[in-house]
Formats: C-alpha cells, structure tokens, sequence
C-alpha cells in the first residue's frame, strides 16, 4: 500500500491544456451523458404512442415548441457527433489511426461530419413535413 | 513456504481480467448501434413531426417494431455501461458514487423496459 498514493492519475481536466484531441474526448463522454439524459424523451414518445392519440399530441406539442427543438437538436447532433466519433474508437480498438496527424485528421472529419449530418436531417425533416414539427 | 499474503502475492500482477467483459460488450453493442442508429435517425426525418396514427402503423410493421427492441436493448445496454465508467472516474465519494450507479442502472433498466414494452403493446394492436 505504500505506493498507493503515487499511482498514476489520468490527466485531470482542470489542469490539462486543451488540444483537439482532449476536446473531442471529452465531447464524446458529454454527448454520451446527453444522449442518456434525452432517452427520457424517447420512451415518453413510445410510451404515449402505446398510450394513445392524447399523450401522443402531448409529446409532439412539446416536440414542436421552441425549447422541444432545441433539445431535439442537441440530441440529433449528440448522436451524429457519438456515432462518428464512436467510429474512430473502434478504429483505435483495432490499432489503427494513432499517428497525430491521423488522430488530428479524424478528429476534425468527426466534427465536419457530425455538423453536416445534423444539419442534413434537420433540411430533410422540414423538407419532409414543410416545416410542421 | 512464503509468508506472503494471498493480496501481497498479486498485488501488482494486473487486473483479474473481468473488465474484459464490460470492455468488449461496450464494443459489441456499439457495433450493432452504427447501423441501428442510422436506421433510426433517417426514420425519424419521416416520423418524428408526423401524425399518432403514422407512428403507431410505422412500429406495427414487425421489422420496425424487432430493429426497434434491438436499438433500444443495445442501447440502454451500452448507455448502462458507458454512464459506469463516467460515474466511476469522476465520482469520489463512496457513498454518492454508488448512489449514482444504483439510480444511473435503475433508470436504464426501468426506461428501456418501459419503452420496449411500449413498442410490444403497439405491435400487437393496442
């Protein structure tokens, strides 16, 4: 136990000067808790679907309010940035894409990527519904 | 014979090798969540701003309804084990640390058995 104390800590966030690298690790941890937090919203959808035509128009009142589409963004681009950079973990799992350059590269194809998708389902869901939701 | 302890003995060999499974189990639902996710989100595009009855006939169809259990397995499965690690390397305190685990394991479980359900109470008619 004498040891115990001079373990070896993960570098700690507050004293970690930020680089892409760091960011993106950390969005991915951040978008991970949003998407936990926005399944709330999900089972409310199915769970008023299985309820009825009520609930139903309940949630997608609140889907279509301002605030409704707010946090709708926010998962749309939690889960476009989670699945893209969720990608690159696996790449990594296999031992692949560790050179700097590369990570950096990937990095930034995860955001560029990440953005587009969400920006491309939203065009799309009012292309769709002309605006309703 | 050695006086050592059983604990000093492998105190520093490395782990006992059951993150393995939490480890691997994270990847393999990730796996299957690219392309579940991918068929959810272009699904929403169409059916998240429309009508009960859209929704409603959308999850009867039983391979929406089958992705729709396996999206929502997989993902409060590796929801369950990604909170984990968070709760764990940010969260100190004994007491608040297992706390939140208990709540964190509790809401995945209660939400995705809640949602499933609902998704097998639409498939057989309501």
């Amino acid at each position: 136990m004498a040891d115990a104390k001079n373990r070896p800590l993960s570098p700690h966030l507050q004293i970690y000067r930020p680089q892409l690298t760091s960011l993106l690790s950390v969005v991915h941890r951040g978008t991970g808790v949003v998407l936990g937090v926005g399944t709330l919203l999900l089972a409310w959808w199915l769970i008023a679907a299985a309820m009825g035509p009520a609930a139903f128009e309940t949630v997608q009142w609140f889907n279509g309010s301002w605030i409704g589409r707010l946090v709708l963004l926010g998962f749309t681009f939690s889960l476009f940035y989670h699945l893209c950079n969720g990608i690159r973990h696996l790449f990594w799992d296999m031992g692949a894409g560790f050179e700097i350059k590369t990570v950096n590269l990937t990095g930034w194809l995860v955001l560029v990527a990440s953005t587009g998708l969400t920006g491309l389902t939203w065009i799309l869901g009012y292309a769709v519904r002309g605006g309703v939701l | 014979m050695s006086m050592e302890t059983p604990l000093g003995r492998v105190r520093g060999l490395g782990s006992a090798k059951s993150g393995l499974i939490h480890w691997w189990h994270q990847r393999l639902t990730a796996l299957a969540l690219i392309p579940l996710m991918v068929w959810f989100a272009v699904s929403l595009i169409v059916i998240a701003s429309g009508t009960y009855q859209e929704a409603v006939d959308w999850i009867k169809d039983p391979i929406v309804a089958g992705l729709m259990i396996l999206m929502l397995a997989a993902g409060y499965y590796h929801l369950k084990l990604g909170m984990q690690v968070v709760i764990e390397d940010y969260v100190h305190t004994e007491w608040v640390k297992i706390t939140s685990l208990v709540v964190m394991t509790f809401w995945c479980i209660g939400l995705a058995l809640a949602s499933i359900m609902s998704v097998v109470w639409i498939w057989l008619g309501g």
